[in-house]
């Protein structure tokens, strides 16, 4: 089988950054081939030359054996090259049709001929099995429909080799299948394809070949059914990795915080609550499913009292919430948070690492001395969380905006765990970090529930929740609508329910 | 994939930043308006000359430049102190007027005190005058969302035209001389003389004194942290549990009472009456201060004695050299249109090495497609 595509010795360097190190790739014709790496491996920023995007340092692309020269998208989509990108770009209030022409738009004289249109989206969409409804207003359509715009946009476009960046990050488990279902469509037809990913699972279900890259560099390039998960997340972090985190198995203490018909507001006055409840136990992992946009966000907020609730009760430690509780006094009571955006909603970037350590407790006895900040007993502290917590910086007194997302992370991790919460609300923990800093997040929520934390687990990572749950809760609409312990419940029915589709509980009432 | 660490360049970046920045600007300020000085037809070397020497020549140029860079002082840390907490503080006029009349009214009417108790409460009354006026903005901002650049402009005509009330013919607050004054302060409000014949005060200290209450106030207090984190990141601070609405108005009360500190002291050491409208825009001209000192408390100090020289300077440019004392405007005006525009050499140094760079990179390539053709 002869090479549809070669990049040879692309190096690519931002500044000092060396983003591409002299990579070499080879993509048979034909095949669904997997580019793994972590964030910030370069596998992105490789897919970005072939599209155009980005211009090499140096090196050279052959398409079918020739020479090309791609300075913009334009030359790539000539060249038949497309790209579906992580965040969709599609224009929202226009219809399907209209994002689909757009650029290409067909014309009679000087009006826009929609007929046309309509009718050259209706035979590459029979032609590849992609239905869609050409009238429909993307804003109302559902992701998985969404992405399947962007698939069509491409075809369109002529293009016989497809670049997927991050295909499955915002799709339910049912889209996902959908998704490589239509990829298996598209092969038959004749179609290469690249995902950029860096989910293990769907690449041994996927592809044909994987190409693992780290630190800008082609680690190696293997036949999927000839490697298994273990051994390419080793090749993607180069050692030994703990792929499945082991929980043993724990008796729940005694209800740390219960929510009984909770109603809340969103940012624009909407109910994003709408009569929840919930009950987590000390010592229990409560994952909460669901896909972004059902009200996670507001549980969250209500929880730290950041956002008033307008119905029902929240009981902590057996206590109710107050109208006037307030923020500080849930933290001075065991509320520990991480939030699912580190940067906006848990660091103030400018302030120094060990600064970040304290924020929120800079009342606290041992950090303060009368009116002022005990900044000896902050280095103290700085120190010993930074041991505690394998925080990898050059000193903690440098600003946060300068550690990785992995040591950001684990400034959060340190702050809210050093205290001994009674009940943490974990959002989105693993957002945008490598495996390594997943493994090590991961061991640290679950050595809170050894130690008899109740924990609240907010994600949109299947994967993470059915890993880390005892019991998993979905969230759909601002309501609890199904309930189940974990290991007696499949993907595939959270999946169902994460659509709304509601079952009775595994376990009586929550 | 690992940020890298804080390289030396980087240090220096940031030094660069913070101190060559503001440099560069004055500089090419001062060519631009050598330019301006040739072009007008008038004798630059006469001109700059005279500038420089009318600031800084002798005790008693020195003597007006610190007390001209005094009020700046207070309204600069008025500025600063508000925008550390995430404000924009554009009300230090109306708060400097609001402190320079409770100061002239307590310097009046309390009589019988020794002058260290009497300056210490005029300064008291100027500090509550500019606080309760930032508090009005910073409440209004917390309870009803209003921004506090509206309500601070509307105050600032609020103060100005209240006082100037205060001081009318028939107003409460007139003192019965031709003038839209009060009365004169009482001997023991005036802040005494350090330098005779020089009308030079000791203002310039309790501004120094601020200043340096100010940074310790905002670095090493528990209250000043909060501020701070409210300043950079309002939504991290609240979920850290500080009311970032609470803060505010902690915040512009402050501001507020530094500008009115500012006013009181101009009264107390300078003019010893409060004159309607008297105010050549100190509060206006605090917000180049502070800016060009990146709103740090000490820097202030020295970016307020900067503008101070420039007044002085002015005045002697025009009578020794004939140069419009307007020219010194424009120069204000240029030194913080380079700072809003960030023109750091810093800047222009990473622009050069990219070209070099792409220079590099070209000339490799090129020599590349050479060899493989």
């Amino acid at each position: 089988m002869e090479n549809i595509l070669e990049m040879r010795n692309i190096v690519k360097t931002f500044g000092k950054f060396i983003a591409n190190d002299d990579i070499n790739l080879e993509i048979r014709k034909g095949e669904i081939h997997a580019l793994l790496g972590e964030n910030g491996a370069g596998k992105s920023t490789l897919m970005n030359i072939l599209y155009g995007l980005y211009r090499p340092d140096s090196g050279t692309i052959l398409i079918n054996g020739k020479k090309v020269e791609i300075r913009e998208p334009r030359d790539a989509i000539a060249l038949n090259i497309g790209m579906v990108h992580q965040h969709f770009m599609l224009v929202q209030p226009f219809t399907v049709a209209e994002n689909l022409i757009l650029g290409v738009e067909p014309v009679k004289g000087l009006a826009l001929d929609i007929k046309k249109a309509v009718k050259q989206i209706q035979e590459v969409s029979e032609e590849y099995g992609l239905e869609v409804d050409p009238s429909a207003v993307v804003a109302n359509i559902s992701v998985g429909m969404q992405q399947r715009v962007e698939i069509l946009k491409i075809l369109l476009r002529r293009a016989n080799i497809m670049i997927f960046d991050e295909p499955t990050g915002t799709l339910t488990p049912q889209e996902i299948q959908d998704f490589f279902k239509i990829c298996k469509t598209l092969q038959a037809c004749g179609q290469t394809i690249i995902i950029i990913t860096h989910k293990l699972k769907e690449i041994k279900q996927i592809s044909d070949r994987v190409t693992v890259i780290r630190a800008g560099k082609n680690i190696g390039t293997v036949e999927t059914s000839e490697v298994t998960e273990q051994k390419l997340a080793e090749m993607m972090v180069g050692r030994k990795v703990i792929l499945q985190t082991e929980r043993e198995e724990q008796q729940a203490r005694e209800v740390m915080l219960e929510m009984e018909n909770v109603h809340a507001k969103n940012s624009r006055g909407m109910p994003a609550l709408r009569g929840l409840s919930l009950q987590v136990h000390g010592g229990e992992i409560v994952g909460i499913a669901g896909v972004e946009g059902n009200g996670q966000t507001e549980l969250a907020l209500v929880l730290k009292k950041l956002i008033p609730f307008t119905e029902g009760t929240i009981r902590y430690k057996g206590k109710p919430y107050t109208k006037n509780v307030s923020t500080q006094e849930l933290i001075d009571n065991g509320v520990a948070h991480i939030p699912e955006d580190r940067q906006k909603m848990g660091l103030v970037l400018e302030f120094s690492g060990k600064e970040n350590l304290v924020l929120g407790m800079e009342d606290w006895k041992q950090f303060c001395k009368g009116p002022f900040v005990d900044y000896k007993a902050l280095d103290a502290f700085g120190e010993k969380m930074r041991e505690q917590y394998d925080i990898r910086c050059k000193s903690v007194n440098m600003a946060a905006g300068e550690f990785s997302g992995g040591n950001q992370q684990k400034i959060i991790l340190a702050r809210e765990i050093s205290r001994n919460p009674s009940l943490l609300i974990v959002c989105q923990p693993t957002r945008g970090l490598d495996v390594g800093a997943i493994e090590y997040v991961h061991k640290q929520i679950l050595e809170q529930r050894r130690l008899g934390c109740a924990i609240l687990l907010i994600s949109y990572e299947l994967d993470e929740i059915m890993s880390l749950s005892d019991r998993i809760l979905t969230i759909y609409n601002g309501e609890i609508v199904a309930s189940y312990k974990n290991g007696e419940v499949s993907s595939e029915q959270i999946g169902l329910a994460m659509t709304g589709f509601r079952q009775k509980a595994a376990e009586g009432q929550q | 994939m690992e940020k890298r660490e804080t390289s030396k360049s980087e240090m220096w970046g940031k030094l660069l930043d913070r101190f060559v920045n503001p440099i560069i600007s004055i500089i090419f300020a001062l060519a631009f308006g050598a330019v301006l000085i040739v072009v007008i037809g008038n004798d630059l070397g006469a001109a700059y000359s005279a500038l420089i020497l009318g600031a800084f020549g002798n005790l008693t140029a020195f003597s007006e430049t610190l007390l001209a860079a005094t009020p700046l002082m207070f309204t600069a840390m008025a500025f600063s102190v508000a925008y550390r907490g995430g404000m924009f503080n554009i009300g230090a006029e109306g708060q400097f007027y609001a402190g320079a009349i409770m100061g002239a009214w307590a310097g009046n009417a309390i009589t019988g005190l020794p002058p260290a108790l009497h300056i210490s409460l005029v300064v008291l009354a100027g500090a509550t005058g500019g606080a309760l006026l930032g508090f009005i903005a910073a409440y209004l901002k917390a309870r009803r969302g209003v921004h506090e650049v509206i309500t601070c402009i509307m105050l600032n005509y609020i103060a100005i035209n209240v006082t100037n009330y205060l001081v009318s013919t028939n107003g409460p607050l007139r003192g019965g001389s031709t003038l839209p004054a009060t009365q004169m302060i009482q001997e023991t409000a005036k802040l005494p003389n350090l330098l005779p014949p020089t009308r030079l005060t000791g203002g310039f200290m309790i501004a120094i004194v601020c200043a340096a209450v100010l940074y310790i106030f905002l670095w090493k207090t528990r209250v000043g942290y909060k501020i701070r984190a409210v300043g950079l990141n309002p939504i991290a601070a609240e979920y850290g549990g500080i009311k970032s609405l609470k803060y505010a108005i902690i915040t512009m009360a402050l501001a507020g009472a530094l500008a009115g500190i500012g006013g009181a002291v101009e009264i107390s050491g300078v003019l010893n009456r409060f004159y309607g409208n008297f105010s050549s825009g100190y509060g206006f001209d605090g917000i180049a201060v502070g800016m060009l000192a990146n709103n740090h408390p000490i820097g202030l100090l020295l970016s307020a004695l900067l503008f101070g020289a420039l007044k002085t300077g002015a005045t002697a440019m025009q009578i020794q050299a004939g140069t419009n004392a307007e020219l010194v405007k424009v120069l204000q005006a240029f030194i913080i249109f380079l700072i809003a525009c960030k023109w750091t050499l810093s800047k222009f140094i990473e622009r050069v090495q990219e070209k070099r760079q792409a220079g590099k990179q070209n000339h490799f390539n090129k020599a590349k497609e050479r060899e493989e053709a």
